[in-house]
């Protein structure tokens, strides 16, 4: 069974060995790494440089989603920026008002980029550095002088990387982004803000993040050299067939409850995703069960009568619930009331179906007061929307 | 001469039980018989109840980090009306399956989002509304939602007696409670669309009041999820129903509206910050902030007072778990009464309810899918917005508004009867006393 935190300590190391942590240990910044693929999506590494200006320590950050630095003060658009450039796996640079362990606000500039998978183009981490922001007298006027175009091409070169510098400028989409963001500038530079409201950082400031996510990257290149799973920080290769999303696996990690993703449009209709909750249950790891079909968890008592109904039921593509005896890996049985459902994607087509277990006379799973019926129907639910929202084409993600 | 401005839409079938007004009439079955929200069915039925705890403090997204549990649960409401919309689904209550409608985010600057959608307006004559009045009297010979069907109902929704959280699987109508409930919408626009009708068996009219839009603040910030969001139409911005309703639905992606830069106007009382929308193409105005949830809900009701008070159209959008709210006035309906909208807007027949402006567009048409782009998008809703110089002169009233809100209107907040009642209140109030002698025989209407 892969526990939670064991998940934690292996993120790091399962991509770029044992002897990441030093290296990471000897830069100066303050950043900190999380990991998409685990539920609830995160910190997994946090620098001492980030410990010292957040005032926490190291216990009390890893395991948590960076969220929680957030408090009032906080600008809730750009949150919805740093969360859109998540889903979307691109890179995003913002300031952002953050909280201390002792309750204080400080700005800082937040630079996060994900970092992808060599071969499969998957996103391993996303590495987010916070360069405190100086607090300065503002500098007036420049609306319309070299000084601000200069920042905005300058801006746009840090964001989208040197790549992508030239096509920026006829992409709608790249010119949208930059164009909110200049517009946010321009903003900020001629109606004089109080500090207290937004904060700019400077030139330096952009240029340090931007040079402190390098140095990151580059370390992790190297140590992922010596695991053989080779990373960088563009994108390569697009994903894999049957491979998920990072934003369709950090959706489906918030449901709790235990559940597999099945593809049909693949040969046996293999797993290509399985909840935290499923490993609990069956006693499978990740690995023993994505790409394999369901018929894992059939045993020799299992009875074939409810093995057809269900291939009856994804024949006719309806959703139907059965009460199944099946095994976990140590060949102990269950009895299973299984509701299966097909899910569909953006176009309408039938991506997935989803496969609910609910192991009967379980008292673990009395949550709440809501039957195990109804959470049961609002996993379903939960997946149509992630499988639906995620596929509808914004950005490089497919799902 | 009076003129009064109408124009002609096909209505939205959001209830089974909504026949058109012909079919309306035909129906004389003993005791109701289809098991509605009117006294004649009311004995005895129960409905999930969910009492949501009062926020005190608008802590921004979790608070800070020596205050937060390890593992944030899944929030209880969110996986309830899930499964109970999940319930309905396959039970087939629905008059379509929603996920089986093509839906892609337009390639362009502004990421506006468009659904195919040709079966929702089907079998369903086009009917004439007026639009030059932004508050009508209730009035019980048309479609209300104490008409839909129990099973259309997921469950009532509360505040807390004793300030936690409770849920009970299964609590009769307390008609003396007035409670407030969620219902599905038979033509859903996206998955887990919902209404949530304060105090419904009040009847109330579609306008806003305190009370009520801090029930809907309080529904998406309990569902905890940013990509729930509730939606608000006045008479005039295409409600199509004059019975106070809240929409809401699922879709996770980030709306337009929601990406569009913003200029901070004004602190108000109590740290609610108002700003304006910037670069997008109607004007509206993004409340956030407040010491308090109640806070926020206030100023934000106040200015939604102050329109609907000076026959100004709105749609409303609750965003980001209730921590920020777009104001949108608007003028569509009555341009397109004045016959000031284009052909080939009109002909999309598009209506610019708070899920268009928004930037989610339900297109009836194929060619309209295959063709939207930014240009298309934002063409249609520039002609939803208010020119600059009449949107500046709606702030100062808003402001106004706000204002006055603030000075005068404590008391409201515990009984929001004590405002003295306009005439056309108290005709509505005559109005619905003699309907219910009317209906009587039908069904035994509630009365107040």
């Amino acid at each position: 069974m892969e526990s939670e935190l064991g998940l934690i300590e292996q993120s790091l190391i399962s991509s770029y060995s044992v002897w990441v942590h030093e290296a990471l240990s000897g830069l100066p910044d303050s950043f900190t790494i999380t990991d998409p693929s685990i539920s609830g999506h995160p910190i997994v590494f946090a620098s001492k440089g980030f410990l010292k200006m957040s005032g926490y320590s190291k216990n009390e950050v890893v395991g948590r989603n960076g969220r929680v630095f957030q408090g009032p003060g906080t600008c809730r658009r750009s949150v919805m920026e740093v969360r859109e450039a998540i889903r979307e796996e691109r890179a995003v640079q913002v300031s952002l008002l953050n909280y201390r362990k002792d309750g204080t606000p400080f700005w800082m500039l937040f630079h996060m980029c994900p970092v992808f998978g060599k071969e499969d183009g998957r996103v391993i981490h996303f590495v987010g550095v916070q360069v405190p922001i100086s607090r300065r007298p503002r500098r007036s006027g420049g609306r319309n002088g070299v000084g601000l175009c200069e920042e905005r091409s300058r801006m746009s070169e840090i964001v989208y990387g040197s790549c992508r510098k030239e096509v920026c400028f006829d992409s709608l989409v790249d010119l949208g982004r930059v164009l909110s963001l200049e517009s946010a500038l321009d903003d900020a530079d001629s109606r004089g803000f109080d500090i207290e409201e937004s904060c700019e950082a400077s030139d330096v400031e952009k240029m340090r993040a931007a040079t402190a996510i390098n140095n990151i990257l580059s370390v992790l290149t190297h140590y992922s050299e010596s695991t053989g799973r080779l990373v960088c920080g563009k994108r390569c290769s697009l994903s894999g067939v049957g491979l998920l999303s990072s934003a369709l696996n950090i959706s489906l990690g918030r449901i709790k409850q235990s559940f597999v993703l099945t593809d049909p449009n693949l040969p046996d209709m293999p797993i290509v995703y399985a909840s935290d909750a499923f490993f609990k249950l069956t006693g499978y790891a990740r690995h023993e069960v994505l790409g394999r079909n369901c018929r894992i968890l059939s045993g020799a008592d299992t009875d074939s009568s409810m093995i057809y109904r269900i291939k009856e039921s994804i024949q006719n593509e309806t959703a139907c619930t059965v009460r199944i005896l099946n095994y976990r890996k140590d060949k102990s049985s269950f009895w299973n009331l299984l509701h299966i459902s097909p899910i569909r994607n953006a176009s309408g087509k039938i991506a997935y179906f989803v496969g609910v277990q609910m192991e009967e006379g379980c008292k673990n799973q009395v949550g709440h007061g809501l039957s195990p019926e109804m959470r049961q129907l609002s996993a379903v639910g939960a997946v149509r929307i992630a499988v639906r929202s995620l596929s509808m084409g914004a950005g490089p993600s497919k799902s | 001469m009076s003129m009064t401005l109408r124009i002609k839409r096909v209505p939205t079938v959001v209830s089974n039980y909504q026949k058109d007004e012909a079919e309306e009439g035909a129906r004389r079955v003993g005791g109701c018989g289809r098991n509605c929200l009117n006294q004649c069915c009311i004995p005895g039925a129960k409905l999930p109840l969910y009492a949501f705890k009062k926020l005190n403090v608008n802590d921004g997204d979790t608070g800070l980090l020596g205050h937060e549990k390890r593992e944030p649960p899944v929030p209880f409401l969110d996986s309830l009306l899930l499964g109970e919309w999940e319930d309905r689904m396959q039970r087939g209550l629905f008059r379509y399956d929603v996920t089986a409608c093509e839906t892609k985010v337009i390639p362009g600057q502004f990421g506006f989002i468009a659904q195919l959608n040709e079966g929702r307006h089907l079998k369903k004559r086009p009917t004439e509304f007026r639009v030059d009045k932004v508050l009508q009297p209730f009035d019980c010979s048309k479609f209300n939602f104490t008409k839909v069907g129990q099973e259309e109902v997921l469950f009532q929704f509360e505040a807390s007696e004793d300030g936690e959280v409770q849920f009970f699987p299964s609590a009769p109508i307390d008609v003396e409670s007035s409670p407030s409930v969620v219902a599905i919408n038979v033509s859903p626009i996206e998955y887990g669309h919902v209404l949530l009708i304060p105090r419904i068996l009040e009847r109330l009219p579609q306008r806003i009041d305190r009370e009520s839009f801090l029930l809907a603040l309080h529904m998406a910030a309990e569902a905890g999820n940013p990509y729930f969001r509730l939606g608000y139409n006045s008479l005039g911005a295409f409600a199509t129903i004059n019975h106070l309703h809240f929409q809401a639905y699922y879709l996770a992606v980030t709306f337009p509206i929601e990406k569009a830069p913003t200029k901070k106007i004004a602190t108000l009382n109590a740290e609610v910050k108002v700003a304006e929308l910037l670069n997008y193409p109607v004007r509206g105005l993004v409340f956030e902030g407040g010491n308090t949830l109640q806070d926020l809900s206030n100023t934000v009701s106040d200015a939604c007072i102050c329109l609907q008070e000076n026959n100004i159209p709105y749609n409303v959008l609750i965003s980001d778990s209730g921590k920020r709210i777009f104001l949108m006035p608007q003028c569509y309906a009555e341009k397109q009464a004045l016959g000031e909208v284009r052909a080939e807007i009109l002909d999309t027949q598009v209506n610019p309810a708070v899920w268009e402006i928004s930037g989610h567009m339900v297109l009836k048409r194929k060619k309209d899918y295959d063709e939207a782009s930014d240009e298309n998008a934002w063409k249609l809703l520039a002609e939803v917005s208010l020119s600059e110089e009449r949107f500046q002169e709606v702030n100062a009233l808003i402001f106004e508004g706000i204002a006055s809100g603030d000075n005068g209107n404590e008391n409201l907040l515990e009984d929001p009867e004590v405002k003295p009642r306009s005439h056309e209140e108290v005709n509505t109030i005559n109005k619905r006393v003699h309907c219910s002698a009317v209906n009587e025989q039908i069904c035994r209407l509630f009365t107040m």
